[in-house]
């Protein structure tokens, strides 16, 4: 089981069967809107949350049988930061990794390097509810780091961060994928997904939509700039209209939403406004997105990322 | 931040961890340690000033029930602080996930657990060791007090120690931070007065019912086992009763902490 040649894999993880296989070496982003399943994999594989049924192995251990030792193997930042609040930012670095086995001495120097690495060596000494939350979240990916693991485990990093601490973690993410770390990373950004991952899977309620490139991914969008009309209430008796249309490729009525895909853009508007009102609705709000990972994430599901 | 990796692929030794669980836990201890003192002493020497001081000044008991109150006062600052010192922490820790840093120690999580319980251990005695000199300092000479029978008295200790530690680990993991006072009153308070604290099990002899119902109390033995081994002449459980009922409840009580603790841990 030694050395750092073992390839990073998931099997069939139980949310609603989800099978996955990453590689060593990977950006991976496990993209999908709140309550997709997103946490519940990646607690799953971090040993964190109990798999009811199947089997995962993450660098080359098994989460259920062998924890201690995808645990070794494993760094892990979680959606909310979490610091042990009893110690200063440098302690929490340090005795995590003395809960790893690292020598002190060690420790203390790591602990000083990646809190310099990370622009917060300032604050080394402060108590950790001094630092803002972009701060406490590159503290986490500190402590994620400071054992050298081979997969990174990332659940929503930059959630709740300004656009400045956003690109700063997204800054560290691709300098860690050069150097070759395995990264597994969960969110609802779609430019997150779409600027990070080498391959992206796109799971919504339990279940695997896609697995691809964001590039392939946005290929199989539907063509055509998504017209998304939001009614005052049920779609459905505007749709056959919508549809019959010429230059919408496609539509679909999800609840009071009507989505078009519209081959000459905002064009159509007028058009699927009257379809709307002869069907007895108002129409409250419009939006247009061109063709992405989201237009193909509402093509699956009907439904908005986030 | 090279992945070209130092580190083993192996996990290190349980009690290496466990040796880092211990100095973590240690060093906010430290950090802590007035607070722990006033929280786990100040009650015990309160009882103390009043029962073993001023109530005996006032003519209201005999000078000898000093020596009655002298090994209940010293079980109860070991219990207290024991289960306490387990059950707060962990209360909190799961409230905020803070004990997340841990829970990715690559060690199984029963180390986790047995070093909380080691710490409990350790508290519960060093409440002990600050109560008992400042306890016979207000009381006085204490009639029958005896520190000959050192090694019954550490085993009583420990295992007095042990046992409310493990409870406190199965409140902490059980309970949420909203009935933290809730647990105190219903649960701790009752331990405390039906605990033989205040008096000798034996003087229960005139309340039959409550004599055998106290009994499932774990406090019980510890006072009676203090008794026996503090204050052996005066009356008392026979100490090997006290030191079998304690080595059942703890394994009892440890084995639902552990439990508790894992399915907490990982849902």
């Amino acid at each position: 089981m030694a050395g750092a040649a073992q390839p990073a894999r998931a099997g069939v993880v139980a949310l609603d069967a989800l099978d996955l296989e990453i590689s060593e070496g990977e950006l991976f982003g496990l993209l999908g809107p709140n309550g997709a399943g997103k946490t519940t994999t990646i607690g799953i594989l971090t040993t964190r949350i109990r798999p009811t049924s199947g089997t995962a192995l993450v660098a080359g251990a098994d989460v259920s049988k062998e924890s201690v030792l995808v645990r070794q193997r494993i760094g892990v930042v979680p959606q909310r930061p979490n610091p042990d609040r009893n110690l200063n930012a440098r302690e929490n670095l340090a005795f995590h990794a003395a809960y790893f086995g690292i020598p002190l001495r060690l420790a203390n120097a790591r602990a000083r390097q990646l809190l310099e690495k990370l622009g917060i060596a300032d604050k080394s000494e402060a108590k950790v509810e001094h630092l803002s939350g972009g701060q406490q979240q590159r503290l986490m990916l500190a402590r994620a780091l400071i054992h050298e693991p081979k997969v990174l485990f990332l659940d929503e990093p930059t959630v709740g961060l300004d656009p400045h601490a956003r690109l700063a973690i997204w800054g560290l993410l691709r300098e860690l994928h050069a150097s070759g770390t395995t990264i597994v990373m969960s969110t609802h950004n779609m430019e997150e997904a779409d600027r990070l991952a080498d391959r992206l899977a796109i799971i919504d309620r339990g279940k695997l939509l896609a697995v691809d490139a964001p590039e392939s991914l946005k290929r199989r969008a539907p063509g055509g700039t998504l017209i998304q009309l939001s009614l005052d209430g049920e779609a459905m008796g505007a749709l056959a209209a919508a549809r019959s249309l010429n230059g919408v490729l496609r539509a679909e009525a999800q609840d009071g939403t009507l989505n078009a895909y519209s081959q000459r853009g905002g064009e159509l508007i007028p058009a699927l406004i009257r379809a709307a009102e002869q069907s007895g609705r108002t129409v409250k709000n419009i939006h247009l997105s061109p063709p992405s990972l989201e237009t193909l994430f509402i093509s699956m599901t009907g439904r908005n990322l986030e | 931040m090279s992945s070209a990796t130092a580190m083993p692929a192996v996990p290190p030794g349980a009690w290496r961890v466990f040796a880092a669980l211990l100095w973590r836990d240690l060093t906010v201890s430290r950090r802590e340690l007035p607070f722990f003192l006033v929280r786990t002493t100040l009650q015990p020497l309160l009882f103390t000033l009043v029962f073993g001081f001023v109530l005996p000044k006032l003519r209201f008991v005999g000078v000898t029930y000093s020596s009655a109150l002298l090994p209940g006062i010293l079980a109860m600052s070991m219990a207290l602080s024991s289960m306490q010192s387990v059950a707060l922490p962990m209360v909190m820790d799961f409230a905020t996930n803070t004990l997340e840093d841990r829970l990715l120690a690559p060690v199984s999580l029963n180390v986790l657990a047995l070093e909380k319980i080691a710490m409990g251990i350790l508290q519960g005695v060093v409440a002990a060791i600050v109560v008992l000199p400042l306890a016979r300092l207000m009381m006085g000479p204490i009639e029958g007090l005896s520190l000959t029978h050192v090694p019954e008295i550490a085993a009583i200790g420990l295992l007095g120690t042990a046992v409310f530690s493990a409870l406190g680990l199965w409140l902490g993991t059980a309970i949420s931070p909203q009935q933290i006072g809730l647990v105190f009153s219903a649960i701790v308070a009752p331990m405390m007065f039906f605990g033989c604290v205040y008096y000798p099990w034996k003087g229960l002899d005139a309340l039959p019912v409550l004599k055998y119902l106290v009994l499932l109390n774990p406090m019980v033995y510890v006072a009676e086992g203090l008794r026996g081994s503090l204050t052996p002449a005066l009356p008392h459980m026979a100490i090997g009763a006290s030191f079998g009922a304690l080595v059942v409840l703890t394994a009892a009580i440890g084995a639902l902490g552990f439990r508790s603790f894992e399915r907490r841990s990982i849902p």
